[in-house]
């Protein structure tokens, strides 16, 4: 396979302004990106260095809103809590997608399209709809658990302080297994079948078959599964920021995920230049982690 | 590695399922189980079968209770029907509640989801041909910048990109939405992988031999070609754009500019208020049944073009 990047034709080698043709058609996506990417990145770097004082106004502060992020308990507090989320959440769903890719692949189901479009089809709930309806379902006022509350006499409630982050993690993995799921059974899909039929002649089960070609075939896609889940769950926010208005005493403060925080510095408190230092740390705290899990999932790549 | 093919591979997998069916095993021999057509198992499928139930239950209790009304929703069984079908009475309701403010943000969020997909797809044709067939300096550091934005948390940078937007005072307007939604890194990725395998670069070079301009070139010759990849990217943009909560909640103040994931969680916020507010929750699982039900409906109708862009981000990946 040639990389794009050196399939470049020799024919407009020629002129000098021909030479720079493409410019001209990636202006208006490097403009923009300019715009929504790099110059708010480093506004908020500015921002970050000011803090809002009762007397004097905007002042500059230096490094002080980063001092007093580092101190902050409850910064870490919510960051502890995406930390361990994250822990639990990402192998349950992936695990649970490679599964389900493993079982559409094996061709032994009955009706394996239904089960592929079922799975995938809440990817396209919006999470605000995906929040709504799992509170109202799981809520013990109007929902299926007060249905059987009364039935069983039980006293089951997912919206506690202790058990509200599991009910987050079942609407997350509610969302985005089928997603996951489907990326996974893309790349089987493309393993040639000509490897199960020499498998098979060499007289492998289908769970050698599953260990020896299926699973070394899902590795790369599964690192990169890994690390775009790790940013999607550090980045939480539509769940706990709505469920406080469905249900009472759920445990969720204003500080339960670093981006309700941050949201909440922003424009509840008017502490924008915390804010900002909060979401570039936040950032750089993510890129950290994917890069940490991607340097160690290459490297294992490699060692196989 | 295949990644344009893999559209063919759908389809030949989809082929493969019809003739299995239709043809069958003539009913006097036993079926032979072969590597490629394996027997089929129950308890695999029934496992699988509990998975898919997990993902379809909340979308069935949505429907069941839009077509309660307020008095069935609070006292009848969540997935039992009410004592009236109510679902006409509440569409109706939601379109006239709050003087119908629910068609303003639906029209916002059509506005929203095409304009921005149509212009970010369009901007990634663009990106993406002449990162994989023109040449130009900074090729190299512009990919590395594009594909490590992918990784920057789009939740981290919102709140600079509401900074600024505030200092360049076009918060709280269409634009504040619409701008960021125009940039999508990963469907310019996707437009550079699919150019490179798809745009054959003697097909350009003739094009331009025959008088035919750069630009007249990309429109005539190279975006036909992109179609398949275009609904990929356009489609997943649609999604993103109608889904989008952060964004437009911290950008916008004027319910009158509201799309329809920021209203619906207004009208929840009003019936949950205990004690003052009015009970609407008949409306708001109506107002977020109707929510999903066009998104729902693109990706039943569009699914050869999801799959082959799964398949061509995953492949390539």
């Amino acid at each position: 396979m040639t990389s794009p990047i050196t399939a470049q034709h020799p024919a407009s080698a020629g002129k000098r302004g021909r030479k720079q043709i493409g410019l001209a058609f990636i202006a208006p996506f490097g403009l923009l990106f300019m715009l929504v990417f790099i110059v708010p990145i480093f506004y908020a770097g500015y921002l970050s260095l000011f803090q809002q004082k009762l007397i004097g106004g905007n002042t500059f502060t230096g490094l002080a809103n980063y001092t007093k992020l580092f101190h902050d308990a409850q910064f870490w507090d919510g960051v502890g809590r995406v930390f361990s989320f994250t822990l639990v959440q990402v192998p349950v769903m992936l695990i649970l997608a490679m599964v389900l890719a493993l079982a559409l692949d094996s061709r032994r189901l009955h009706g394996t399209r239904f089960m592929r479009v079922s799975i995938f089809l809440p990817y396209a709930v919006p999470a605000v709809v995906s929040t709504l309806m799992w509170g109202f379902m799981l809520g013990v006022k109007y929902g299926l658990l007060g249905s059987l509350n009364d039935a069983l006499g039980t006293d089951l409630d997912p919206f506690t302080p202790s058990t509200t982050l599991i009910s987050i993690g079942v609407m997350v993995t509610w969302a985005f297994t089928g997603f996951n799921m489907l990326i996974f059974y893309a790349v089987l899909k493309a393993v040639p079948r000509e490897l199960y039929e020499a498998a098979a002649l060499d007289g492998a089960n289908e769970f050698q078959v599953v260990l020896r070609i299926k699973l070394p075939a899902l590795r790369q896609s599964l690192v990169i599964a890994i690390i775009f889940s790790i940013i999607g769950t550090f980045q939480i926010f539509s769940e706990p920021q709505i469920l406080p208005s469905m249900v009472a005493n759920s445990g969720i403060t204003t500080h339960y995920t670093p981006n309700l925080y941050a949201y909440n510095l922003a424009f509840t408190g008017s502490q924008q230049g915390y804010a900002a230092a909060l979401a570039l740390v936040m950032a750089a705290i993510t890129i950290a982690v994917a890069y940490a899990v991607q340097i160690r999932g290459l490297r294992n790549a490699f060692d196989h | 590695m295949p990644s344009i093919t893999s559209t063919g591979a759908e389809s030949g997998e989809a082929h493969v399922a019809t003739s299995g069916s239709s043809t069958g095993h003539s009913r006097d021999r036993r079926p032979r189980y072969t590597v490629e057509n394996p027997k089929k198992s129950v308890t695999l499928t029934v496992m699988t079968g509990l998975s898919a139930l997990y993902c379809l239950l909340p979308l069935v209790w949505l429907v069941i209770n839009a077509t309660k009304t307020q008095a069935d929703f609070v006292s009848s069984f969540g997935f039992a029907p009410g004592h009236r079908f109510a679902l006409w009475d509440n569409i109706v309701e939601v379109f006239r509640y709050q003087d119908g403010i629910f068609s303003r943000w639906l029209l916002n969020t059509v506005i929203y989801v095409v304009v921005g997909a149509v212009v970010s797809t369009f901007l990634a044709a663009l990106g993406g041909y002449a990162l994989a067939k023109l040449q130009f300096s900074g090729k190299r550091v512009f990919l590395f910048v594009i594909l490590g934005s992918i990784a920057v948390p789009g939740i981290a940078l919102a709140i600079p990109q509401f900074l600024l937007f505030a200092h360049l005072g076009i918060t709280n307007t269409p634009w504040a939405v619409l701008i960021p939604s125009f940039i999508n890194p990963f469907g310019l990725y996707l437009m550079w992988v699919y150019t490179a395998d798809a745009v054959p670069t003697d097909l350009l070079d003739a094009a331009k031999v025959d008088g035919a301009g750069e630009f007249r070139t990309f429109v005539q010759i190279a975006l036909p070609l992109l179609a398949p990849a275009s609904v990929t990217v356009l489609l997943f943009s649609f999604v993103s754009i109608w889904n989008n909560y952060f964004l437009p909640l911290i950008m916008l103040k004027d319910p009158n500019w509201y799309p329809l994931t920021i209203g619906l969680n207004e009208w929840n916020k009003l019936g949950s208020t205990a004690g003052n507010g009015a009970l609407i929750q008949n409306l708001v699982i109506t107002a977020a049944l109707l929510t999903v039900v066009p998104l729902i409906i693109a990706f039943l109708s569009l699914q050869r073009y999801w799959q082959s862009g799964v398949s061509l981000g995953a492949v390539k990946g």
